[in-house]
């Protein structure tokens, strides 16, 4: 099992972790930063001093119950929807891929594709804001088209610009080469399960 | 080469026999279904394993050996067990075997002719074997067109689940069976099942004969010549209680029907509709109870009158303020004058026409009320109706009105054209180019100018009257979409979500077990259930919704020109 530290698109440092389980079993998970002390004591004390302040100026005391409501249902809401903890994704051969994403209230959400809608793993390239930055994806099979491409699958999707280029590149064999600038680094997949 | 082995987790702790089940060969994967245990004959083994193969469609065969041995390895077994693939050809002869309580199994490969020297590798995946016998797949868009292709094609995953699924039979014998077989599955410490279930299955047949027969009369009566007159038939068209009844009529038809359910999608659709149904008349019994609890359905027909009386004063308010100087604008006298008393006529004959039913409202409203017990439904759309009744009058400005305009709007976009010097071919279906003689250019313009003024007056008319129909038109639109709610909505699917998530499954998620170097790598596969969009969205009822006919703009477009909206358009019965 090992581990690297890094940074991701956000800025906030992020740990990849990798495991081999067997031959043909890998996995790779990526730790998101956690939540911090500091910004949920600052959105807290700002909604409430505001309706502090409503309340003052209204003197209505509903204010207060509902500002209370709102931390307590806005704070549920963003751990069981919005921050995401962990993702990992698990590469059994022959058997197919699968994304799990732990949210920080412990829900995880699962996907799998069978190796067979699997086309290939690839490395794209896109433009966030002012950077470009470089994220994994997967590309489906077209069942009616043997040369086409049904959808395009991102992965480790809130952490985009993941150390992809750490996951496959440092497994990469010193002798090929990778040019930072190409648009699609087609990486065959047992390479990505043997490597 | 890998090889995967799918392998019930009830059948862990069974004692050492053979495995019967599925071998896949395009994707390398067996399904082990159930263990034989020691005593058995061979033939009668084959014969079984023969008659199972006919009944369930299943490619089932014995796929290799399983030792579960609670010392230490036993030589004589293993021989044993080697000289029982000679027995039982198949390529390749799994051998499965466990040491004591330890976790790590061992498996190999036993190949008379071996094609390839490689290594194998094994993957051994646990199941539920119950739960995935239960379990429906959903497979995505991308995959539902190719599940047409057999073979290659076919998901490794919908394999596994249809081999399992399809072996119902092999699970009803348990170890009390005086059988020669003795077999481990998932039911084989004792069939279960409910008296209550098997009860109301046994009445289920004379109820849907009873129901079916009733049924047929009711939709003989209806569909008699008598009912069939151009007035009746015009009207019933028009009442959406008369469209629901007919749904409902519908629904239970096909619940009722003596034909089984050929798949699953059938039968969840006939579920759905029977739990839709009950709650519907649920629904409506208690709104029923509550109606005629302390007299509401007197005290609802004593304050309707004056309602009515009241809309009808509201409406004789705006017409005077239209006289008058409406919101500052300067109106013809003569033509608004004309315009507002022949309206004004018209509400003086509507609220005659109320005040003369006025002593039948309470009568007519008890026994329509009663029509609540044949669901919520229903009674929603008798509300409908009777807002659309109670409204006539403004459904009837709004045509006069929008008639007047529209034929203004003509007028004036022809003469307009004559006004240029041109005028509209009718032959060619465009504008052409015509000269006209002085007197028809003067009496043109001379019409021309006066329906020119007079359109403000017209269109203000027309635009009130048009404000309020659409007001109703909303009200009743939103009533609609209520009933077309309870409808559609595929309630025993949700609940069969919430309760027993694994029987709707998305997909299915893997877990990696603890490892041992050396042994084959372990996974558990559990059931990844649908989303309750997914399952809404999946098995929603046929709806009769009405939908907008237009789109926004040909909305406007229609309404700038005055053409008569009809904006909701009742959707054609989708078949199955």
């Amino acid at each position: 099992m090992e581990e690297g530290m890094y940074r991701a698109v956000s800025g906030g440092r992020i740990a990849l972790q990798r495991r081999q389980y067997s031959a043909s079993c890998r996995e790779f998970s990526v730790r998101c930063p956690r939540l911090q002390l500091r910004s949920l004591s600052a959105a807290t004390c700002s909604v409430w001093l505001a309706a502090y302040g409503l309340f003052v100026l209204s003197q209505n005391s509903m204010v207060l119950s509902a500002a209370i409501f709102i931390t307590l249902i806005g704070l549920i809401v963003y751990l069981h929807f919005v921050k995401i903890d962990q993702e990992s994704l698990l590469v059994i051969g022959s058997l197919g891929i699968q994304m799990t994403s732990s949210y920080a209230s412990g829900k995880e959400n699962t996907t799998f594709i069978e190796m067979s809608q699997v086309k290939d793993v690839v490395i794209n390239e896109a433009i966030y804001m002012q950077k470009v930055i470089y994220y994994l994806c997967i590309l489906l099979q077209d069942p009616r088209e043997p040369h086409g491409v049904s959808e395009v699958v991102p992965l480790f999707q809130a952490v985009l610009q993941i150390p992809a280029r750490r996951i496959i590149c440092e497994e990469r064999k010193p002798s090929v080469g990778w040019f930072p600038h190409s648009c699609f680094l087609v990486q065959p997949l047992e390479e990505l399960i043997h490597c | 080469m890998v090889l995967k082995v799918f392998f019930p987790s009830c059948c862990a702790t069974a004692e050492s026999g053979l495995l019967i089940g599925r071998w896949i060969p395009e994707q390398n994967s067996a399904v082990v279904l159930a263990v034989v245990h020691f005593p058995f004959i061979p033939g009668q083994v084959k014969q079984y394993l023969s008659e199972v193969q006919r009944v369930t469609q299943v490619n089932m065969c014995v796929l290799g050996s399983w030792s579960n041995s609670k010392q230490e390895k036993e030589e004589v077994l293993d021989k044993f067990l080697e000289d029982l693939s000679t027995i039982f050809s198949h390529e390749p002869w799994i051998q499965l075997s466990k040491e004591g309580d330890s976790k790590f199994w061992s498996c190999c490969i036993f190949q008379k002719y071996p094609s390839s020297p490689k290594e194998h590798e094994f993957i051994l995946v646990y199941y539920d074997q119950r739960k995935v016998m239960l379990s429906q797949l959903h497979p995505t868009d991308s995959l539902t067109t190719s599940a047409d292709h057999k073979g290659n094609d076919a998901s490794e995953l919908g394999a596994v689940f249809d081999t399992v699924a399809k072996s119902k039979v092999l699970f009803m014998t348990d170890r009390y069976d005086d059988g020669p077989i003795k077999l481990t599955h998932w039911q084989s410490e004792g069939v279960e099942a409910s008296i209550i279930v098997e009860l109301m299955k046994q009445a289920s047949v004379p109820v849907c004969v009873l129901l079916t027969f009733l049924l047929s009369l009711v939709s003989s009566v209806c569909k008699s010549r008598v009912l069939k007159f151009w007035p009746l038939s015009f009207i019933w068209s028009k009442l959406s209680t008369c469209e629901q009844l007919g749904h409902r009529l519908e629904h239970l038809q096909i619940i009722s029907s003596n034909r089984k359910a050929q798949n699953q999608t059938q039968l969840m659709r006939k579920a759905n509709i029977f739990v839709s149904l009950l709650i519907d008349v649920a629904l409506g019994i208690l709104l029923m109870s509550w109606l005629y609890r302390e007299n509401r359905i007197g005290q609802l027909a004593d304050t309707l009158i004056p309602v009515a009386d009241h809309i009808a004063k509201e409406l004789q308010d705006l017409l005077q303020w239209l006289m008058g100087v409406p919101a500052g604008l300067k109106m013809n006298r003569a033509l608004d004058q004309v315009l507002g008393r022949f309206f004004l006529y018209h509400i003086h004959l509507w609220i005659s026409y109320i005040h003369l039913m006025s002593p039948f409202i309470e009568m007519i409203l008890w026994y329509v009320g009663l029509s609540a017990c044949l669901g919520l439904t229903v009674a929603l759309s008798i509300l409908s109706d009777i807002i659309a009744l109670l409204t006539f009058h403004i459904y009837c400005f709004y045509v006069y009105g929008a008639r007047l305009y529209c034929l203004k709007i003509y007028g004036l976009s022809s003469l307009w054209r004559l006004f240029r010097g041109k005028k509209w071919n009718v032959l060619r279906q465009r504008v052409d180019s015509c000269s006209y003689d002085l007197d028809q250019l003067f009496i043109g313009t001379l019409l021309f100018t006066i329906l020119l003024f007079l359109l403000p007056t017209t269109a203000l008319y027309y635009l009130v009257f048009t404000l309020l129909r659409l007001l109703v038109v909303v009200v009743q639109g939103l009533i609609h979409l209520l009933v077309d709610l309870i409808d559609s909505l595929p309630l025993y699917s949700v609940i069969l979500r919430l309760c027993r998530s694994y029987r709707l499954a998305a997909s299915v998620k893997f877990r990696v077990l603890e490892q041992k170097p050396g042994k084959p790598l372990r996974l558990l596969m559990q059931i990844n259930p649908l989303s309750y969009g997914s399952v809404v969205q999946t098995y929603r009822l046929t709806s009769y919704a009405c939908y907008p006919k237009d789109s926004w703009s040909s909305l406007c477009k229609k309404l700038f020109v005055g053409e008569l909206i009809y904006p909701w358009k009742h959707k054609e019965e989708k078949q199955d």
